[in-house]
């Protein structure tokens, strides 16, 4: 079919169909928001601008949190090498015995990964993946001028933030940060004569989640709150692109799954400090007896992962807004089955507080319990996997743009369902049995939740960094960042399956003591230097986002991606309040692309002459 | 369209934003109680469970806090309705029996200690320390609140605007889900 391209002047239907709301004449002559260097670029309350404060911070945690990963797998893979080189930065948790050779402290292997968890976890996929593109997106492209409350919106960042200066410090802690693992389970974590990292670094780290949580609540009650609120003339709900429904129904989870956490911390914290026993009984430690009954270790894990579960989807739904938004623009098509999509995504937020105990299956619960667990577990397949159906199917025949951004979007698919298949296997309480606690459920994770999300934020930083920054990344760059870390995330992670089916147990700091293990050395070895490897090649990305703020080629029209959505109305770089005169009205759902021989019809289109809108 | 415009958001204001964000906290709050209280049924059904009952003074205190609510619901009729005099002094009564309600929590916790319940005895007393302690800390919150709307009560001149009405609400609304919650919890003490 050829397609003809509509004339679209958006300044005129701005002007003649937009919605003088009078913001502007409340500001006068000086814009409060941005008037000086502070208030413009650190105690921003524009949303824009703590939109990227939270992705620059989150890719400083990232940066960390994967050296760190690929430290300890020098550990697992190159067990017999010397580490000494590595003891100017890592001080004494380098223990360099008489033959010179240094190895890296075995407590201090425990930190790392417990670190690496937390941080990719909670600092880069969760903060720095939703924090960032609700706050760019979710105002942009409903038609507000900014968050519900820009104040509150300040403070989510800023509690962030202090969540992160005080981790960061509990790295340098004498006796080393937490270290019980991400899920810091009780009662390693309450005992601090079990575990050095049980120490002050337990403690700070239970701190800065606190306040990493508050941060999290903040911004949750912001987007929720300007969802409902702020959409303008026009924007029902079933004209939202996916993008923000993603980022609601991800704040929803949120309010409602971490708040729980906290109190599973605030227990935690008594039985530390207070002298309580919520999840302390008959423990014998170096030879004595403590004296605390009447706890149960089980009741953590039960709040935790009634967090945790529901925290893998705060991190993927955002991923799969976004993706959902970059496959439907570059394939020139609309979103196949866009109901479905917002069901599906509903319903994977319902389910996923349904699920939580399939990571107790081998905790001692009672094994009928269990049988609600899989049934559940399974279930959650079927949207998942009504959503790679539609992703395909939006591909199907589309006019694809194989850009960066579209590679990632295509990748980030590519990843969720080889991770999400196999979580069909571990929902399966008699199959997980054998596979808990193996390398096999790292594989898992580390593919649907780690590198999916990662694609889904990637994606995403390539397709709205010309909203973000006015230029543009550079292509070549980006295709080279992007087959790079495809090939290398699959070598790292596949391998996996394999040691983790021979049942190779996870955290363990070395398997000199299993013989049967021996066979897998040289695997491990391939693993990391490709996970070496694979960080390294991070270095093109960071180099090319940097880069391009400065120097990246400028965008010279509006709406560079021709695509449907508010946020391309907007001036190339957008002041405070988005819209320098009226806001957008909308007209239409934001997947007009192809249809009536149009190649894309923006959503501020009022109906053209014999058109049916909303036919979805 | 609307023509007058209050602030800037009120063509869609259904709901102040400000209003709707309060009670998704609300919700948030309300969750960390849900998941304190489904722990102590969890605890409590894995057995080695102590059962003792509650000091009288917690049920007392009960009516304490919801006198102090419905003073509040009068200051807030009051301040509607142009009675600046019932206003001011139901939102002192209401503060001070906030501050009572505190007080004898705090006399609760004597309570409990004289029976032999202590705060790292066994999970059932210590359920009862931790949530009624959390619970106080809210009300606490609220009370800072109260202080503020006290300020404003007392050192601006009378008037009922949509600001302050709203501003006014948030705290109301506030303090009737903190004195609910008080409810919920010891109904389900009580039940349990
Ligand atoms: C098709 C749907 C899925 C099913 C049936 C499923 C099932 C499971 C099961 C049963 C486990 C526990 C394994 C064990 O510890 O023995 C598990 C672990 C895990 N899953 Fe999934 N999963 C699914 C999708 C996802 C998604 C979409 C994410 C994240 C985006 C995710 C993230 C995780 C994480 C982080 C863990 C490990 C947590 C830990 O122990 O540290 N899963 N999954
Ligand atoms: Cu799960």
């Amino acid at each position: 079919m050829e397609k003809n391209s509509l004339l679209i002047d958006d300044e005129k239907l701005l002007k003649e169909n937009g919605f003088n709301d009078h913001f502007h004449e409340h500001h006068h002559d000086e814009d409060p928001y941005q008037s000086n260097f502070f208030s413009k670029y650190v105690f921003s309350m524009d949303h824009k601008m703590i939109a990227k404060q939270f992705l620059i911070t989150g890719m400083f945690w990232a940066v960390i949190g994967a050296a760190m990963s690929v430290i300890f797998r020098m550990q697992l893979g190159f067990p017999e090498e010397s580490m000494t080189w590595i003891k100017p930065l890592l001080g004494k948790w380098i223990v360099v015995d008489s033959a010179g050779v240094g190895h890296l402290a075995t407590e201090f292997y425990y930190a790392l990964v417990t670190m690496h968890g937390t941080i990719i976890v909670f600092f880069v996929l969760t903060a720095g993946l939703s924090g960032t593109f609700s706050n760019l997106l979710i105002p942009l492209q409903i038609g507000a001028r900014d968050m519900a409350s820009p104040l509150l919106n300040m403070l989510s960042y800023w509690f962030f933030f202090l969540a992160g200066v005080i981790m960061f410090l509990s790295l340098f802690a004498s006796t080393g940060p937490a270290s019980g693992g991400w899920v810091a389970y009780p009662p390693l974590s309450v005992l601090p004569q079990a575990s050095s990292g049980s120490g002050v670094g337990m403690t700070l780290w239970l701190v800065s989640l606190t306040f990493f949580v508050v941060s999290v609540l903040l911004g949750g009650i912001n987007y929720i709150t300007t969802v409902l609120n702020l959409r303008t003339k026009g924007m029902s709900m079933w004209r939202m692109p996916l993008t923000v429904w993603s980022f609601f129904i991800t704040a929803i989870i949120g309010l409602l799954s971490f708040p729980v956490l906290v109190s599973g911390f605030l227990l935690l914290m008594a039985d530390r400090s207070l002298g309580t026993s919520f999840y302390l009984s008959e423990i014998f430690i170096n030879g004595q007896a403590l004296d605390n009954v009447g706890g149960s270790p089980i009741l953590y894990q039960h709040l935790f992962w009634f967090l945790g579960h529901p925290e893998v989807y705060i991190i993927i739904l955002p991923a799969m807004g976004i993706s959902s938004e970059v496959l439907s623009t570059h394939s020139r098509k609309p979103i196949f089955g866009y109901k479905a999509m917002v069901i599906s995504i509903a319903s994977i937020a319902f389910l996923s507080f349904l699920v939580w105990a399939h990571h107790m299956f081998m905790s001692g619960m009672n094994p009928f319990i269990s049988n609600f667990f899989v049934i559940f577990t399974l279930i959650i397949a079927v949207p998942s996997a009504v959503k790679v159906f539609n992703w395909i199917s939006t591909l199907y025949g589309g006019s694809i743009r194989l850009n960066t951004a579209m590679l990632y979007a295509i990748g980030f698919v590519s990843m969720f369902i080889s991770g999400g298949l196999t979580g069909i296997y571990l929902g399966n309480s008699a199959i997980d049995i054998q596979m808990h606690d193996t390398y096999f459920v790292v594989a898992h994770f580390h593919i649907v939740m780690g590198v999916a999300a990662f694609f889904g934020m990637f994606a995403g930083i390539y397709h709205w960094f010309p909203k973000m920054y006015g230029r543009f990344m550079n292509e070549t760059l980006g295709k080279l960042h992007f087959w790079g870390t495809m090939i290398g995330a699959y070598l790292i992670f596949w391998p996996m399956h394999y040691l983790g089916l021979a049942g190779v147990p996870r955290r363990y700091y070395s398997f000199d003591v299993f013989d049967t293990f021996s066979q897998f050395q040289s695997l491990n070895a391939f693993i990391t230097v490709v996970a070496i490897c694979t960080f390294f090649l991070q270095i093109v990305f960071i180099a090319n986002f940097f880069h391009s703020i400065f120097f990246g080629k400028k965008v010279t029209s509006k709406n560079p991606w021709k695509s449907n959505t508010l946020e391309w109305t907007t001036p190339i770089m957008p002041g405070h309040g988005n819209w320098p005169g009226n806001i957008p009205t909308v007209h239409r759902w934001p997947y007009d692309y192809s249809k009536d021989g149009f190649d894309y019809i923006p959503q501020i289109q009022p109906p053209l002459e014999g058109e049916t809108t909303e036919s979805h | 369209m609307a023509t007058v415009h209050k602030d800037r958001i009120d063509y869609r204001n259904k709901i102040h934003p400000h209003k709707l964000a309060l009670w998704v906290a609300l919700g948030s709050i309300l969750m960390m109680f849900v998941a304190l209280t489904s722990a102590y049924v969890v605890k409590r059904a894995a057995g080695n469970w102590l059962d003792f009952d509650l000091p009288k003074i917690f049920y007392y205190n009960t009516f304490v806090i919801l006198l102090s609510s419905v003073f509040l619901q009068m200051s807030y009729k009051g301040f509607l309705k142009g009675k600046e005099y019932v206003y001011k002094y139901m939102l002192v009564a209401a503060f001070i029996m906030g501050l009572a309600f505190v007080v004898l929590q705090y006399k609760g916790w004597l309570a409990l200690h004289s029976i032999g319940i202590e705060l790292s005895g066994n999970p059932s007393g210590s359920f009862i320390y931790v949530i009624s302690g959390f619970h106080a800390l809210h009300v606490l919150g609220g009370i800072v609140a109260l202080i503020l709307a006290l300020v404003f009560a007392f050192k601006l001149p009378y008037k009922p605007t949509y600001r302050r009405k709203n501003r006014f609400e948030l705290v109301l609304h506030y303090w009737h889900f903190i004195g609910f919650l008080w409810v919920y919890l010891l109904l389900f003490l009580f039940t349990q």
